[in-house]
């Protein structure tokens, strides 16, 4: 069972480009991150554990307090920890910057 | 008054006296093996059984298991690891009825069930070092049953790359007019190098078959993950460099074999190489060899040997101790005080954090037990020789002050499957409760603990001022956690400010570049390479 879920946070930056991180596999996630219109962030997390919206949004709303960044991004998820979520988001932004 | 000293002496005679029929030049034979542990142990003997985390004593506890309990029973067992499924039939028919011992990994919930069934009463759960200097006090052992490769005629033992604890037990026992019985693989004209003098050995059985042995640390590079490559960034940078460490246990683990993997690609760009990690105390893990091959290590002594890694270690006794055959020599008990006293740092994981760094790989329901991490991640008060890394860690500038070890735990805030590393409570709490145990089993206690570090950062805790500033620092990395959501921003920037916590950005460790280009080796079959072939991983680590 495939879960989705989304996520919107207030944002002011911008970023330059696209990008796309990780990989789809056990234990990992893929991220695609591209620059926002509207000044606001818009997350779809999909993921293939259910029952973790509140981790998820613990793991975003932390991403978006210190990066207040205006993207949407498409989680693709399959049991990362929420470290392994925090890093990818990270490298994408650093890519995207 | 004319008082016996010499009861334990005659004992064992009596005792050796009762099998005299079924020995010859010390040697029993394997079909006679359950006769003989009958006729020697008597009920309430103190029984030492070598099961320690590698080498096992199996056959001889195998025909243990199979006494009859009405004629051996309420044995007090001293076993460093509980092991294998017959040390658990001890407590169900009845022969064993006490235990200490230090680890129980595998067999874990087994024990706990004994526990609460009541057939069997834990004295304590020790350290390894802990429960070796207890067979010389209070728990020396009646008889002990050891396991070796090879014994010549004279009871001399040799055992190869694994000799491990066995020369502790077998002193401790044959000292105090207690006996010793070794299962040996082969019966040899001359040993290939005396490990144990036959003096300290009193019979001797050809196993069925050789001893089990497990490889217990090798970890595949294939499994590393980008996170773990961050936090052993973090670990090289925040750590090894600015503390310039030279001596060093990395505990088992990918976290650690990550670390080993980045010191010859990372750690040599940062110019680490003859700088930091020289000297260390662990066993031969393959993820070693890059770092050896590339001539960061100087030394290496080991708890014990490691399947596969035979060939390579003996063709470099330059860093390994070596006997005259050419072959590993290692020892638990030398390693463990070598870790306690010797080396200036310590890193490796756990399952539980709370609050105050307390640490503990206990969960409710199973009672594991934790080998050597409680020695080797203390501090410990008797050290007197100084070293730029202990001295790092006080800042006190008076007349008489004193350095400390450096103790590290390495964790991510989630484990697979969404369980949080940091908790408010350890499950060890209720565990001892439930279980009975005057003390909570804590691996590492909070107060021994000089940094955590986290895929969010380090928490440098040596350097708070208070438990209050201790605390907020490990929020500050404990993720979102609710620990770590109880973090306050502003107070984690001033500690940023301070020193007191970094993330990676303050270390100049880029997140960009964590990932597994980073490491030296990605396979084993890369381990395989750099050794020159010399590694001969065991079967279920090839996939080629």
């Amino acid at each position: 069972m495939i879960e989705t879920l989304t996520y919107e946070f207030p944002a002011n930056e911008g970023v330059r480009q696209r990008a796309h991180v990780g990989v789809v596999a056990s234990g990992n996630c893929e991220i695609l991150l591209e620059p926002a219109v509207d000044g606001r962030s818009a997350i779809v997390v999909r993921t293939s554990v259910s029952g973790f919206g509140g981790t998820w949004q613990a793991v975003l709303a932390r991403f978006f307090a210190r990066n207040p960044v205006a993207v949407q991004i498409e989680i693709n998820d399959f049991g990362a920890t929420p470290a392994v979520v925090s890093l990818r988001l990270e490298q994408a932004l650093e890519s995207a910057r | 008054m004319n008082q016996a000293w010499d009861t334990r002496r005659r004992r064992k005679e009596e005792r050796l006296a009762r099998i005299a029929g079924l020995v010859r030049d010390r040697r029993f034979e394997a079909r006679d093996a359950v006769t003989v542990l009958q006729e020697l142990i008597e009920p309430g003997d103190r029984l030492c059984l070598e099961g320690n985390n590698q080498k096992q004593a199996d056959f001889l506890s195998r025909a243990l298991a199979s006494v009859d309990p009405a004629r051996v029973h309420d044995l007090h067992l001293l076993i460093s690891v509980i092991g294998r499924p017959e040390h658990i039939a001890l407590f169900e028919r009845g022969i064993a009825s006490q235990v200490d011992f230090s680890y129980s990994g595998p067999q874990s919930l087994r024990l706990a069930q004994q526990v609460a069934d009541g057939r069997v009463r834990v004295g304590a759960i020790h350290t390894y070092l802990e429960l070796f200097a207890r067979y010389f006090v209070d728990l020396t052992p009646d008889i002990s049953l050891i396991a070796a490769d090879e014994a010549d005629a004279d009871g001399n033992l040799y055992t190869g790359p694994n000799t491990e604890e066995t020369p502790t037990i077998a002193e401790a026992t044959a000292f105090r007019d207690g006996i010793v019985i070794a299962q040996v693989n082969r019966v040899v004209d001359r040993c290939t190098r005396v490990d144990i003098p036959g003096d300290w050995v009193d019979l001797v059985v050809v196993a069925d078959k050789p001893y089990e042995i497990e490889p217990l640390f090798t970890r595949d590079p294939e499994l590393i993950g980008d996170v773990q490559i961050l936090m052993a960034m973090l670990v090289v940078r925040g750590i090894y460099e600015r503390h310039r460490v030279q001596s060093l246990n990395h505990g088992i683990g990918f976290d650690t074999a990550a670390i080993e993997l980045i010191l010859p690609t990372y750690g040599e760009r940062l110019g680490l190489r003859g700088e930091v990690c020289t000297h260390w105390v662990l066993n031969p893990h393959p993820t070693l060899i890059p770092a050896i091959e590339s001539g960061w290590v100087r030394s290496v002594h080991c708890y014990g040997g490691e399947l596969g890694m035979e060939r390579y270690v003996a063709a470099r006794p330059d860093v390994f101790f070596t006997g005259r055959d050419g072959s590993l020599r290692s020892n638990r008990a030398f390693c463990q005080a070598a870790g306690l006293y010797a080396t200036d740092l310590f890193i490796g994981s756990t399952l539980q954090i709370d609050r105050d760094a307390n640490s503990s790989t206990a969960t409710l329901g199973r009672i594991a037990g934790f080998g050597g991490a409680p020695n080797l991640g203390s501090d410990p008060r008797g050290r007197r020789h100084s070293s730029t890394a202990w001295l790092e860690m006080t800042s006190s500038d008076e007349e008489i002050r004193r350095g400390r070890k450096i103790v590290v735990q390495l964790v991510e805030t989630f484990q697979e499957s969404g369980i949080p590393t940091f908790v408010e409570r350890l499950d060890a709490v209720e565990l001892g409760r439930s279980a009975g145990f005057p003390i909570a089993p804590v691996m590492i206690y909070g107060d021994d603990v000089t940094h955590v570090v986290t895929e969010e950062g380090i928490a440098y805790l040596y350097r708070a001022r208070d438990i209050d500033e201790r605390r907020a620092a490990l929020a500050a990395i404990a993720g979102v956690t609710k620990i770590g959501l109880g973090a306050d921003e502003r107070r984690t920037q001033a500690l940023r400010q301070a020193g007191i916590v970094a993330f990676p950005e303050d270390l100049g460790v880029r997140r960009n570049e964590a990932n597994r280009t980073l490491l030296a080796a990605r396979s084993v079959r890369d381990l395989v390479e750099w050794s020159g072939g010399l590694y001969d991983p065991p079967k279920r680590f090839r996939s080629w």
